[in-house]
This record gives structure tokens, C-alpha cells and sequence, in this order.
């Protein structure tokens, strides 16, 4: 076959191309048509019960997992008074520092009470380090409709099994009363 | 395999062991005779798993989990709780299948009731019972049925919690109680799947040794208000260190997260403390982060202080030190809580910098007999009488002091001297005590201030009998005669002061015609010594033996002293606070350095910032006279030690004393060594009159003579905030006897009141077996400070009555 003068046979790549289709991906103006996979560890995020009680007990596994030692976490004692989450213990301070997570999900599995799982948001970058360490508030999860802000009590009548065999569904009436304005 | 420790089942000391031969897991050992398995097992390197066997508790085989198979038993047997016996065949989990299948039975038992309880658990993460589980457990649970549960946690005390639920039945925590401690507060309830761990009804865990309780608990059963949920092992690093608050010497274990003390544990010292403390050493820490001053501080000409950087200070304090460098007319006064390099480094600025000799340790009821006593007795003493010196010898003679309250390690140590039967304790106190209850001692009746002349008046004592001279022997005339007199007899003493500072204070030469190593300032070969280590020209230093903290009190009051150094001294333990303060007042210039705000640094003219015991490292000299250095638990503080501070306020006077860094001091020291000398030349002072009277036995019926000390957990600074700790403090009352308060018509319970002609305390009574002529009452405890609202001490006269007084203000 004979073969085309070199400096032509170089563009036909180049000419191939303009007949296909692009696969330019217009992010940032369209970023809602290209999802993460299912399964992409984004942002992590902090869960509540369905009554807007936190589900992190403080106890640190997931800053033990972690291979990068991004996470910090100091447990303290829920009371009477100021409940955050079912049972004795909660998660006052709670840290990842974003400059150190490879988002490799270890602290997820190491997590007791399924407390902390990932989002899929990945817009993580700054300009600040300071701001790339995340605090409890910036990673608890949106309160959803039923949820009140701890601190508020439990659900009367109930203790922290039924709250973990899923038996509370939504916040009563008992528990908003008590609710301090914010 | 000798220095085998083989626990109380084993042979007592001084007879020759007999030594066997068994075989443990195909592999020979030759053992003295009745060695426990589980430990000649662990001289093999085999762990057999277990959670009740605990080297100085007696064997219980509770928890049944380090069963072994023993050739020629029907059944698997507890390797903790049966000792080895000749031609004994032993298969432990690692050869014998029978033995490793019934450890994993023993595991899924102890783990039915088990709460999932790890994440919230204190002990997760150094858990034996997560280890075990995972080295002799199965792999999956069969268990599906509900837990047992109990409400949680139980408050045995303010300062310790029980989760029942977490609890093994190990009965490590009944058997402290019971065996070592003597406190037998706790105790297994109920049986079978019930058995659980409990108080009785309105009866408090009341023990000041109760934080080794949940130390030794091998699951997180037993937990600490104050470390509950602080944080997880691997967030710890941990130093060993060494207790500041008495004289024991405790060795701990300091865990700090982020520059932050999260909690102490005893740590391991078969000399001193073997594996024990006390709850104070454990638990009083929070002090180290409170409110600490962390900037210099200068006094402005409105009278205020300001903040200022440390070379503004320090010159500034060298400006307002020239007139008193002129005169010599300074002093030094420090507590007796300092390390001995920062003792040493006050005595050698003192003599050197300021030329003064008017320096003392003692802020608290001392006398002339007294530093006497110390200069001659203790100042220059070789190490000893030791704790096992002590717990070996035939007789024991407590005088002046109560062991639970000011050293209690040393009450757990003769405690289990006199368990084993090695030694008897004898006690001269006007007040029968928990402490010889727990001693088992005889308690020989001294009114208060009489405990010399009952001394002197007993028979001989035994060779080698130790006596034991407490923090109030200073008040009490006449004793240290008879002491002397015992001495001369052949007795040993162990002068026993309460804090940890005070023996390392003395060794420094922090008391007036002393200079380090027990050396007499007087003597001019000690002074040449001296001289020459600190390198300066020994005619510079004073020839003159100085003022003592009475004498420098009431100088500095009358407006004598142009400068006063004052360091770690609490107003509210000097004999008369009043005067103290007064002298404050009336000093020409007065420079404090101190770790947080206090009476002195509110007079202050400069005060500068020091370091506290975690940030620095030291040496404590326990009452034996043992050296107890210790690292920096926190290395990234920047604050600076006492010794720094003075080295860089004796460049800038212009008189330098070397870097006095902890080496610096230490090798300085070291070169110099204890005064060698003999007697002879010990020359000084000739004791004064001690200031009591001597005491004529009863009075007319109110008048009293008052018994006091310090309970150990009181209303001391070292032990604030811990909440938790002060409400295991206990009550504040007034004790008399039966008959005494029968005589003035006192009735338990009822408002008592003690009063000298400054004032008066008013608590409940408690009807006592004590003396008939004494009153006692705790010295520094919440509602109780006597020598605040008394000014008086130990032995003083004081006037006992039905009610509340109104308080003559004073
Ligand atoms: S995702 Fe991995 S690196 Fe990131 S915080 Fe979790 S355990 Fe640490
Ligand atoms: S997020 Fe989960 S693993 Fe981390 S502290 Fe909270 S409960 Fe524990
Ligand atoms: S005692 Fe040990 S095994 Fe039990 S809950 Fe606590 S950490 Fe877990
Ligand atoms: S509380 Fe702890 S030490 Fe006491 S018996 Fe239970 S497991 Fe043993
Ligand atoms: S360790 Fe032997 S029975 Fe508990």
C-alpha cells in the first residue's frame, strides 16, 4: 500500500478525531451529569439516628484505623441535662484534617455504630490548611424532616438498644420541648 | 531461678528453699518448692491467659481461666493457684489440646454476659480480656439470647465506677481491698450468673488506696470519673515518673495527650512502692493545668501587676535585689515541695548570690530541736532505714505521725510485713487510728505533746528496732532528747516528713548553718568543700548560721530584710499565717516564683513563672533518703525549672552560678558528695528552748491539748479541681473520748467547739477511743483550718465546748 508523504500521514489521527464524538467533560458549569461511581469515597459525614441524635459514641476506633492519622476525636460524657447521643458516651470533638486523608475508608469499617460513612463530595480543595481541618459541625449530617439538634433527650421510654435495633423512627413532641433555642 | 518471686505460697524468707524438678510443656525446671505454675510457666515464656491471678494477692483461682492439664488429675487445674511439686508433669495451651479447649470453654462462658460494651469502654484497646478473647476465645459467638444487664455505672465512690456487667468475678479488686489495703469496703454479692461486685447499702468505697482497685481490674468493670472517656491508649505517651505529694516516693506512670496529664498509674518499684499508691498521687494532678501563670510578672508603680518578657523581669528583679546584695539582709523561704536540684540551686544562691545564711524549708510548725535533730541525724545520712529494712525489723515505733494519712505506702508496705509476721508496729499517738487497726499495732496513750516523755519512760527496745518521727515531732518537747536517747540505745530512726520535697531540701542545705551534704557551715573544711564545688571563694560564703523561718518571718515583719525569695510556700501552712503574711507585707522586696496565683504572688514585687513537675525533670528524696529522679513527662512546655530561673537572675546580679540545668546540678552534687566527717565537727547552734511548755497532764475541764495532722486528701492546693477526689475526702470533725465528752456534756453528732484566744472551728463530733486530756482535729480540711483560725499546732493548749461559738474574729 502506498504509503502517504510523511508530514501528511501525521495529521491523520488529527483528522480521524474531528468525527468523533467528544468526550469532554464540562465540569464545573455541568458537574450534576457526571456523578462519582457508587461507591467513591468522597467527604466523609457523620450520621444521626432518626430523631436527630448523633450516632458517633466517641470511642476513637475510626482515629485508631486510620493509617494516616487524620482523625481526632475526644470522647466525653453525655447528661441529663445535655444528651447528644443514645447511651453514656459521645464524640465532642471530632477533626479530619483533609491534607492527611488518602480516603481510603478504613475508619468507616472500623466505625461500631455506622457514625461515620463517606459522601460523595470531593470538592475538597483551599487555599487555607487551617480550613482543610474539618470540624464536628462541618461534618455532622443535614438535620432531615423528623430530626431535631442535639442536645436534646432520647425518645421517652426508650434506651440506646432501640435505638440501635432501629425502633426509633422520629423525634416527638417530648423531646422538641426541650430543645434550647439556638 | 531463685529470684523466682513465689508468692505467699512459697517458702518465708531465711529458709533455705527446697528446690524441685518438674516438667512444663516437655521442658525441664528446677523451682523452689510450691512455685505457682502459672509462674514457673512464665519463666518458660508461656503465658498462660488469666484474669484473677495477681503476683501479691493470694491465689483464689476465681475466673478458672488458666486451667492447665496436670498428668495424673482427672480434670484440668488452675496453674494459678497450685504450686509444683517434684516430678510434677505440666501441658499448658501450647502442647495439650485438652488444656487449650477447656481455656476456650472458660472464654465463651466469661463472655456470655459480656457487653458489647468496647467502644465505649475505658479499658478498650489494653484490655485483657479483648487479648484473651483473641488468643484462647473461638472465633464466633453461639450465644443469640438477650445479655444480662445491670444499670450503669454503679458509683462506689465519687472517683470510682462499676459497670457489673463488664465485671469477670475475679475478685482482684475484693481482694485488695481485703488483703492489702485492709479496707474491706467492696465485696463479691449473689452467686451464679448474679455474682456481682458491691457496696454495702449507704456505705462508701472509703479508702484512700481505692484507684489501684481499678487499676489491677483486668476488665473496665472498675473506672475513674476523672479518665472515663478522656481518650485511648494509643493517644497516650506515658513516662515513668515519680509522686510529688509525699515523702513515699511512689514510682508512676504519667500519661499525657496532647501536653495534657489524662491520667497517673502506680508503677512497678519492689523497693519503694511495689505496685500500689495512693489516691492522691493517682488522681491529684489536675493542679498542673489550672490557672497556671505562664508569663513573667513585674508590680507597676499603681501597684498592679503587669506582664512582662522574661529578660524585662529578671532585670528588673536584679535592680530591686541591689540594696539587699549590699546588705546582705535577704532570706529565702521554700516550701517542701521542690526538687532536690531546685533545692540545691536556692541554697547556692542564697549563699552565694545573696550572702545570706536565712534560709528554710520548713514552712509549717518547726522548732530549734527540730533542725537540730535534722542536721545532726538526718542531713548527712546514708540511705536508710530502708522499707524493707523497716518491714524486717522486730519492733516499729510510729511516733508523731499516722501512716494512712502522711506516708501510706509505707502503712501498705509494714501492713504486709506484719501479715507475713516479719514485724510488729507499736504506735505513740493519744488517738487509736485506722492506721493501728490495720497494723494490728499497739497503741501506747500519749496526751498530745506528751508522745516524748511516754517515749523516754518505756522500756528498752529490741536491736534494731526502727523508729518512725513524723512532720509534728517538731512541736513536741522533750522528744527529740528521748529519741536521741534511743538512738544512742541502738535504735534506727526514719524521720518522716509529709511532703516530697522536704528530705531532698535538707540534703540540699536549705535550713540555716547547713550546707549541702549535711555539711555544718560552721565547720571550715565543709565550707572549703562547698566552695570549691560551686567555685567561688569559700570566705564569701557566710560563716554565721542564720535566721530559721521563725526568725526570718519576724524579721521580714519587723521591716529587717530588704529582700525575701519565697517559692512554693502556701500562707496557709505556715505556723501562724497571720505572721507570714505580715512578713510578706513588711519585706523590703519580694520575689515569687510560683506556678499558679497565691497569697504570695498577690504581694508579690516580681513574680516569675516556674515549672511544674510534669515539665521538668528532678529528683525527689523519699523519707528514706533514696534519690527518685524522674524524666520531663511533658518535654514541649518551654516552662523553666526553678534552678534556671535563679542561674539567670544570678547572671544578671552578676554573680553566676552556671547554667543549673537538672545535669548541671546533678554532677555538681555528685562531686561533692555527703559531709564525711565525723560528729565531732558537727557544730551548731545549741538547741533553744522549744516554745511549748512542757505539758502538766489534764487541765480543768474545757482546756485541751490539741491533736492535729493533715488527713491525706484535705483541702491542700496540689489537690484542686478533682472533683471526683474531694468527695472521697473524709469529714471534718472533732474527736474527743467518751469520758471527755461525757464531762462536757457533749453528745456524738452534735456542735463541738475548739478555741484559742484567736479564734475557733466548730464541726460535729465523733466519739473516739483516744486520749482523755486531747481534742484532735484534721489540720487543713474544708471547715477545719486550724492553724489559720487557731494558730496553734500539734500539743497546744485549747479550750473544747457544746455549740457554735460566735468566731472571735482575729
Ligand atoms: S479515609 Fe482513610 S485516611 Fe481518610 S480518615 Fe478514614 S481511615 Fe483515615
Ligand atoms: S465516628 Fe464511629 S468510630 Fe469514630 S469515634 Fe464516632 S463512633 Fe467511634
Ligand atoms: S472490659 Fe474489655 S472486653 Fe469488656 S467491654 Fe471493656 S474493653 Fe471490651
Ligand atoms: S470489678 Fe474487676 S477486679 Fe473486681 S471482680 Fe470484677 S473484674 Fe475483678
Ligand atoms: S488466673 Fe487462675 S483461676 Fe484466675
Amino acid at each position: 500500500m502506498p504509503s502517504l508523504p510523511a508530514p501528511l500521514s501525521g495529521f491523520v489521527t488529527t483528522f480521524v478525531t474531528m468525527f468523533k464524538k467528544p468526550t469532554t467533560e464540562q465540569y464545573p458549569e455541568q458537574r450534576d451529569q457526571y456523578p462519582p461511581a457508587p461507591r467513591f469515597h468522597g467527604r466523609h459525614q457523620l450520621n444521626r439516628h432518626p430523631d436527630g441524635l448523633e450516632k458517633c459514641v466517641g470511642c476513637e476506633l475510626c482515629a485508631w484505623a486510620c493509617p494516616a492519622d487524620a482523625i481526632y476525636v475526644e470522647g466525653a460524657d453525655n447528661t441529663e441535662a445535655e444528651r447528644f447521643s443514645p447511651g453514656e458516651r459521645y464524640g465532642r470533638v471530632y477533626q479530619i484534617n483533609y491534607l492527611r486523608c488518602i480516603f481510603c475508608g478504613l475508619c468507616i469499617e472500623a466505625c461500631p455504630t455506622r457514625a461515620l460513612t463517606m459522601t460523595h463530595e470531593y470538592e475538597l480543595a483551599d487555599s487555607d490548611r487551617g480550613r482543610l481541618i474539618y470540624e464536628k459541625e462541618q461534618l455532622l449530617a443535614p438535620l432531615l424532616p423528623g430530626m431535631l439538634p442535639p442536645p436534646h433527650p432520647m425518645v421517652p421510654g426508650t434506651d440506646e438498644q432501640d435505638y440501635y435495633a432501629g425502633r426509633v423512627t422520629t423525634a416527638v413532641p417530648e423531646q422538641e420541648v426541650t430543645v434550647a433555642p439556638q | 531461678m531463685t529470684a523466682l518471686a513465689s508468692g505467699p505460697a512459697g517458702p518465708s524468707a531465711g529458709e533455705p528453699e527446697a528446690l524441685v524438678t518438674a516438667v512444663i510443656d516437655d521442658v525441664a525446671v528446677r523451682v523452689p518448692v510450691n512455685t505457682l505454675i502459672i509462674r514457673a510457666a512464665e519463666l518458660l515464656g508461656t503465658w498462660i491467659p488469666r484474669f484473677c491471678d495477681h503476683p501479691l494477692l493470694d491465689p483464689v483461682a476465681a475466673c478458672r481461666q488458666c486451667l492447665v492439664q496436670i498428668d495424673g488429675m482427672p480434670k484440668p487445674q488452675p496453674a494459678c493457684a497450685i504450686g509444683l511439686t517434684d516430678g510434677m508433669v505440666v501441658r499448658t495451651q501450647a502442647t495439650s489440646a485438652v488444656a487449650a479447649e477447656a481455656q476456650a470453654g472458660v472464654m465463651e462462658f466469661l463472655l456470655i454476659n459480656h457487653p458489647l460494651d468496647c467502644p465505649v469502654c475505658d479499658k478498650g484497646g489494653e484490655c485483657p480480656l479483648q487479648n484473651q478473647a483473641m488468643s484462647s476465645g473461638r472465633p464466633t459467638s453461639r450465644f443469640t439470647e438477650p445479655k444480662r444487664t445491670f444499670p450503669k455505672p454503679l458509683a462506689l465512690s465519687s472517683q470510682v465506677l462499676l459497670d457489673r456487667e463488664r465485671c469477670v468475678s475475679c475478685a482482684r479488686c475484693t481482694r485488695f481491698s481485703d488483703q492489702i489495703a485492709g479496707d474491706p469496703f467492696i465485696d463479691l454479692l449473689e452467686r451464679g450468673s448474679a455474682q456481682q461486685v458491691g457496696i454495702g447499702d449507704g456505705v462508701p468505697f472509703d479508702s484512700y488506696f481505692s484507684g489501684n482497685t481499678i487499676q489491677i481490674c483486668p476488665v473496665g468493670a472498675l473506672t475513674s470519673t476523672s479518665y472515663r472517656f478522656r481518650s485511648r491508649p494509643f493517644d497516650l505517651v506515658s513516662t515513668p515518673t515519680v509522686c510529688e505529694h509525699c515523702a513515699a516516693g511512689c514510682a508512676l506512670r504519667t500519661d499525657l495527650r496532647r501536653g495534657q496529664v489524662m491520667r497517673r498509674l502506680a508503677w512497678e518499684d519492689p523497693a519503694v512502692n511495689e505496685e500500689w499508691n495512693c489516691d492522691k498521687g493517682r488522681f491529684a494532678f489536675t493542679y498542673i493545668s489550672h490557672e497556671r501563670i505562664t508569663e513573667p510578672l513585674i508590680r507597676d508603680r499603681e501597684g498592679v501587676l503587669q506582664r512582662a518578657s522574661w529578660s524585662e523581669a529578671i532585670a528588673h528583679a536584679a535592680r530591686l535585689l541591689a540594696p539587699a546584695l549590699e546588705h546582705g539582709r535577704s532570706a529565702v523561704l521554700t516550701g517542701g515541695r521542690l526538687t532536690w536540684e531546685d533545692a540545691c540551686a536556692y541554697g547556692r544562691f542564697a549563699r552565694t548570690v545573696l550572702g545570706t545564711d536565712d534560709v528554710d524549708f520548713r514552712n509549717r510548725p518547726a522548732s530549734a530541736a527540730e533542725a537540730e535533730f535534722l542536721r545532726s541525724h538526718v542531713a548527712a545520712a546514708p540511705l536508710g532505714p530502708t522499707y524493707d529494712e523497716i518491714c524486717e525489723a522486730p519492733l516499729v515505733m510510729v511516733v508523731a505521725t499516722d501512716l494512712e494519712d502522711e506516708c501510706p505506702i509505707l502503712l501498705l508496705r509494714l501492713r504486709a510485713a506484719v501479715r507475713r509476721g516479719s514485724t510488729q508496729v507499736a504506735e505513740i499517738s493519744p488517738v487509736a487510728t485506722g492506721a493501728q487497726r490495720k497494723l494490728s499495732a499497739t497503741r501506747v496513750n500519749a496526751t498530745a505533746g506528751q508522745e516524748g516523755a511516754v517515749l523516754a519512760a518505756l522500756n528498752a527496745f529490741p536491736a534494731g528496732t526502727v523508729i518512725i518521727l513524723g512532720e509534728r515531732a517538731a512541736t513536741v518537747p522533750g522528744l527529740f532528747e528521748a529519741v536521741g536517747a534511743r538512738i544512742a540505745a541502738g535504735a534506727r530512726v526514719a524521720w518522716l516528713p509529709r511532703r516530697a520535697g522536704e528530705r531532698g531540701a535538707l540534703a540540699a542545705g536549705l535550713l540555716p548553718g547547713l550546707l549541702p551534704g549535711g555539711r555544718p557551715l560552721l565547720d571550715p573544711a565543709a565550707r572549703a568543700e562547698v566552695g570549691r564545688a560551686w567555685g567561688v571563694d569559700p570566705s564569701l560564703l557566710p560563716t554565721a548560721p542564720g535566721r530559721d523561718a521563725a526568725g526570718i518571718t519576724e524579721a521580714a515583719a519587723a521591716g529587717e530584710l530588704d529582700a525575701l525569695i519565697v517559692a512554693g510556700v502556701d500562707t496557709r501552712d505556715a505556723p501562724d499565717p497571720h505572721a507570714l503574711r505580715a512578713a510578706l507585707a513588711g519585706a523590703g522586696v519580694l520575689i515569687s516564683l510560683e506556678q499558679r496565683h497565691t497569697e504570695v504572688t498577690a504581694q508579690a514585687d516580681v513574680v516569675l513563672p516556674v515549672a511544674a513537675v510534669t515539665e521538668k525533670a528532678g529528683t525527689f528524696l523519699d523519707f528514706e533518703g533514696r534519690a527518685r529522679p524522674f524524666p520531663a513527662a511533658d518535654r514541649q512546655s518551654g516552662a523553666l525549672t526553678d534552678a534556671r530561673v535563679l542561674a539567670l537572675l544570678a547572671d544578671e546580679i552578676g554573680r553566676p552560678m552556671g547554667a543549673q540545668t537538672v545535669a548541671a546540678v546533678r554532677a555538681e552534687q555528685v562531686g561533692l558528695g555527703r559531709w564525711q566527717a565525723g560528729s565531732a565537727t558537727r557544730s551548731a547552734p545549741p538547741p533553744r528552748a522549744g516554745r511549748p511548755a512542757a505539758v502538766t497532764g489534764a487541765q480543768d475541764a474545757g482546756r485541751l491539748r490539741l491533736a492535729t495532722w493533715h488527713t491525706l486528701l484535705d483541702a491542700g492546693v496540689l489537690q484542686r479541681p478533682e472533683p471526683g477526689l474531694a468527695g472521697t475526702q473524709r469529714p471534718a470533725v472533732v474527736r474527743l473520748a467518751a469520758a471527755t465528752a461525757t464531762r462536757l456534756n457533749l453528745t456524738a453528732g452534735s456542735p463541738c467547739t475548739v478555741r484559742t484566744e484567736h479564734g475557733a472551728i466548730t464541726l460535729p463530733l465523733v466519739i473516739t477511743e483516744m486520749d482523755e486530756a486531747t481534742v484532735w482535729l484534721p489540720t487543713n480540711s474544708p471547715g477545719s483550718a486550724v492553724r489559720t483560725a487557731l494558730r496553734a499546732a500539734h500539743g497546744d493548749e485549747v479550750t473544747v465546748e457544746a455549740g457554735h461559738a460566735p468566731v472571735v474574729s482575729s
